[in-house]
């Protein structure tokens, strides 16, 4: 439970660059599965250099909640993903917080997006702010309940509790509350990171947009922030998905050997992830925003069951 | 010595009495009585909280038992009924009470200096002072109430002040109306209260607090169970829970913005008060459909509430809503640790109690703040209705500050107090489900979820409340001509902003004041074992703990804060910054009435909940040859609040409907009524042969 600054700074360096590079890779996976050649895997990182670069235009109406929400939206998410295992199973500042304090945090930024999307007084960004938090609202209690049956299961809502008891004896996915809360929480992911069918991330149509339609009034390095700390979300995300669910290779002990293999093995299940996240938005169309709320509660249901069996099939 | 406990309180109370009776003395010198009354009250509030903050750092109360107050007040009397005394006691359950009360009497006097300014010339304020003083003593006396008596007379006390004050503004309709329900719903629950008592005190036939300790161990489980109920109800009204509610979204909004915040952070909590004295300290060891009633009701009450809450755009009814939810979540921690007391797992229901306690006055705080923050907002633009308000964030910067405070806090969002205490309620929630083979432990994770769910409306409940108030352009003439909060209201918000921040950072020294309420209780004390790390982290208390750490949780972002801006120093230092219009596809100018409105961001959920709100919707147009180029729109949106008008309404036709009938018994003649004097004498007559 102690805190040692290389894994920390590690840790910050690992999310800072390989957020962007996994936004990148799915970008790239899913214009090759629509035949087309698509942006390389790099683009993300040239976006944030020219966004840093640009000159900003701010709304007239804007107050100071416009410009802090940047800061806020960028500091939270990468806080959260300080709490959460990457290569290891422990995580770097596991003692400051668990996966309440990750869900806690990642609600933060979510709030002061929503206020910076109301702020320009555009009535695009009131109606990606209202939109985001419904659907967040309807993902919450799916992901709780999901959080709870694994919290349940390990006696803790420390995540690295969680991952050492999933690790457990034996292989744990097949154990059916691990499945059905694997896909309720899978759910929760493509809601929470803005992804087809709940939201289109490369969508032009303001009417359409969700997350988008939040960002319409920010330009240059206010975006690259917001952008980056998206793409950090959307990573600390899959990552918990990954190690959670699949707690293989997660670095034993502190040899730079080890850590090249827990590397190695984060990235193997963060690859096999983002594939099916392509596949899923290749595969679907956007739903209608009235029908978000089914697919959530498709989760909701899933989650507990997976609850349900966790003492069904003891 | 005087910085102990008890002269603190007698300090306190008769600095109340004082206050109260200062506003009547300078009823013609408005300016004076104003300064008086409030001052007095901040220096007695002051005073209250040193009583309670001392006893419960450990400073033993003197003297150690009851004491009688009527000897010292009224020289040489002798009450008629012996058992007839006006006898206190400074508690750990009671002195955490008045912790909450004096906390919020600091801050909301403060604020009254200010605020009640705006009543000068117009109002009577030195009955607003006296009234005023004289709730803060009620509800100071109940809290430390050691008899049957006072605690009765003190909670009639509170609900008549309490009536003077909602009503103060008696010339609307709305308030009158509001007022009158709740006189009679305070009436129902003072109703209730006392029968739950009679109960009590049949089978232990002392007034005393003292005799009644644990007296539920000598009742029939029947007269347990109906004392039980009628507690229930009866506190459960006071507390507004889901569905004894209805007087409080009406009452609320309309009294005075610092009697609201008053109400809310304290009237409300009496409730919370006595079913904690009465479940855990009079009715004795709890059977366990007790917890499970409660803690379902406070979910119910936490998911309605703040379901209900999103439909608003009357921003003191949004907030009043708000504490129905609020009220909810204490619920479920004050419901858990029954269970736990009943399961047999002292720890785990101290755990829980401290969740539910800590976040009553982690409530207090931040809606005391919300409310003095929308009544500063309500005083510079001259309405509740959210949709002419707006841009206030420019205009008020600091209200707008510490509003946002107190939006983060109620949100349950890190760093703050509510998140603190919501993660302690999930915490108890968690250790639930293993504490009962029986089916029943399913009820814990679903709270959870439905708290969860709970917490994601509120934070978009105040995206709402804060960014449709404070953001965007002003969308009425008042709003952008509106001007910051005096400097005395500022201060008010001030003190409460610093309790939610200090409640949210350090919450393991905080909890340390809670031991000696829960050895009372429950005879636990476990602030060292949430404790982790010296002090820096709060566990939970499971073997491998999960673990949250509000000041490390700063601490990190702080350490982050410097990658965006060493970025900025390489990358953007030549870049510009340019003010500009927002998007509007184009066409020239964007005029405030296309902006999001409240009505249209909370339209998702109502549609969404749809089965449970039944809105309905009336539009009408007016338009010269095409209905698609209108030349004059209408649109009512309403919705149908299903416990008024399910069973409120029926039943108030129903009592019309008999009052009607029994009015024949009241013709007006004398000979009638003598006809009824005789036959009832001669009943009674005929019972007592």
């Amino acid at each position: 439970m102690n805190l040692s600054l290389p894994a920390i700074l590690a840790q910050t360096a690992l999310l800072l660059l390989l957020a962007p590079l996994l936004s990148g890779l799915i970008r790239n996976w899913k214009a090759k599965l629509q035949n087309r050649r698509g942006p390389r895997v790099w683009q993300p990182f040239f976006d944030l250099m020219k966004f840093w670069r640009k000159d900003m235009v701010i709304s007239e109406h804007a107050s100071w909640i416009f410009a802090a929400t940047p800061y806020v939206m960028f500091v939270t998410a990468l806080s959260a993903g300080l709490l959460a295992p990457m290569v290891t199973g422990q995580a770097p500042l596991g003692l400051f917080g668990g996966a309440l304090a990750l869900v806690g945090l990642l609600a933060l930024g979510r709030f002061f997006l929503a206020l910076g999307g109301l702020d320009p007084a555009s009535p695009f960004g009131g109606m990606g702010s209202s939109r985001e938090m419904t659907i967040a609202a309807m993902a919450e209690p799916a992901m709780m309940l999901a959080i709870f049956t694994l919290a349940i299961a390990a006696g803790s809502t420390s995540l690295s509790q969680i991952v050492l008891a999933s690790q457990g004896p034996g292989w744990k996915f097949l154990d059916p509350s691990h499945a059905l809360a694997f896909t309720a929480m899978f759910l929760v992911l493509l809601a929470e990171t803005g992804r087809i069918p709940v939201d289109n991330p490369a969508t032009h149509l303001e009417l359409t947009m969700i997350h988008e339609a939040m960002l319409l009034e920010y330009s240059g390095r206010y975006l690259a922030l917001i952008e980056w700390g998206a793409s950090i979300k959307q990573l600390v995300l899959m990552t918990l998905l990954a190690n959670v669910f699949f707690p293989i290779g997660l670095a034993p002990e502190t040899t730079p050997a080890a850590f090249a293999l827990g590397a190695l093995y984060l990235a193997a299940k963060l690859l096999a992830l983002a594939g099916a996240v392509v596949l899923v938005e290749t595969c679907n169309a956007k739903l209608r925003l009235f029908r978000v709320p089914d697919l959530l509660s498709a989760a909701f249901v899933l989650a507990m069951l997976a609850l349900v069996s966790t003492f069904l099939f003891k | 010595m005087i910085l102990s406990p008890t002269p603190l309180l007698i300090v306190s109370l008769c600095g109340y009495a004082l206050g109260a009776l200062g506003g009547l003395l300078f009823l013609r010198r408005e300016k004076l009585a104003a300064a008086f009354s409030f001052g007095v009250a901040a220096l007695s509030a002051l005073s209250g909280l040193l009583a309670g903050l001392l006893l419960l750092a450990g400073a033993p109360a003197n003297p150690d038992g009851p004491l009688d107050l009527l000897p010292p007040l009224i020289p040489g009397i002798t009450p008629l009924i012996p058992s007839l005394k006006l006898t206190v006691r400074l508690d750990a359950l009671g002195a955490f009470f008045l912790v909450i009360v004096s906390l919020l009497g600091v801050a909301v006097s403060i604020y009254s200096l200010g605020y009640a300014r705006g009543f000068f010339g117009r109002k009577n304020v030195g009955a607003l002072g006296a009234f005023y003083n004289a709730m803060l003593l009620a509800t100071a006396l109940l809290f430390v109430a050691d008899n049957l008596w006072v605690f009765l007379l003190a909670w009639e006390l509170m609900a008549l002040t309490a009536f003077c004050l909602v009503s103060f503004e008696h010339e609307k309709p709305e308030t009158r109306r509001a007022g009158v329900l709740f006189f009679i719903m305070s009436h129902i629950d003072a109703g209730c209260v006392l029968l739950g008592f009679l109960l009590l005190f049949q089978a232990s036939g002392d007034y005393s607090f003292g005799s009644l300790h644990n007296i539920g161990a000598a009742m029939s489980p029947g007269h347990r169970n109906a004392a039980f109920i009628l507690f229930l109800l009866g506190f459960g009204i006071k507390a507004g829970v889901i569905p004894l509610h209805v007087w409080l979204p009406a009452a609320h909004p309309v009294a005075p913005s610092n009697v609201s915040a008053l109400m809310s952070g304290v009237l409300i909590k009496a409730g919370i008060y006595g079913l904690t004295r009465v479940c855990f300290v009079f009715l004795g060891p709890p059977p366990l459909w007790w917890g499970v009633t409660i803690l379902a009701a406070g979910t119910i009450s936490a998911v309605l509430g703040v379901l209900y809450a999103l439909m608003e755009h009357d921003l003191k009814r949004l907030l009043a809503y708000h504490s129905i939810e609020n009220i909810g979540i204490i619920l479920m921690g004050l419901g858990a640790s029954l269970i736990f007391l009943c399961t047999g797992h002292p720890l785990l229901a101290a755990l829980s109690l401290i969740a539910g306690m800590y976040h009553t006055i982690n409530h207090a705080s931040f809606k005391g703040l919300l409310f003095l923050g929308a009544g500063a907002v309500v005083h510079a633009t001259r309405t509740r209705n959210m949709e002419e308000m707006g841009g206030l964030a420019k205009r008020m910067p600091e209200t707008a500050f510490y509003f946002l405070i107190g939006a983060i806090a109620i949100s349950a969002l890190p760093p703050l107090n509510g998140f603190v205490s919501e993660w302690l309620t999930y915490q108890s929630l968690l250790q639930g489900f293993g504490v009962t083979e029986s089916m029943w432990r399913l009820v814990f994770p679903l709270s959870g979820a439905m708290l969860a769910l709970t917490g994601a409306l509120a934070a978009a409940c105040f995206v709402k409340a804060f960014g449709i108030t404070f953001l965007a352009q002003p969308r009425s003439e008042h709003a952008a001509g509106a001007v910051e909060a005096a400097p005395a209201m500022r201060l008010g918000m001030a003190v409460l902003t610093a309790a939610c921040v200090l409640l949210g950072l350090f919450p393991t020294a905080f909890v340390r004041l809670l031991d000696p309420l829960t050895q009372q209780l429950l005879g636990e004390q476990i602030s060292r074992q949430l404790s982790l790390a010296n002090g820096l982290a709060l566990a939970s208390l499971s073997a491998h703990p999960g673990t949250i750490s509000t000041p490390g949780l700063v601490l990190t972002a702080v350490c982050l804060l410097p990658i965006p801006l060493v970025l900025w120093l390489m990358f953007a230092r030549k870049a510009r910054t340019r003010r500009g219009p927002a998007w509007a596809c184009g066409q020239p100018g964007l005029t405030p009435q296309m902006e999001y409105t409240a009505t249209g961001f909370s339209k998702p959920v109502r549609m969404i909940f749809k089965a449970l709100f039944r809105p309905r919707r009336d539009v009408q147009r007016e338009y010269d040859f095409s209905p698609y180029f209108a030349t004059n729109i209408r649109f009512e949106s309403h919705i149908e609040e299903v416990f008024v008008e399910q069973f409120y309404r029926p039943l108030r036709i129903l009592i019309l409907r008999v009052s009607r009938r029994v009015r024949a018994l009241q013709a007006g003649s004398i000979h009638a009524y003598l006809l009824y004097i005789f036959v009832t004498l001669l009943l009674l007559l005929l019972f007592a042969l």
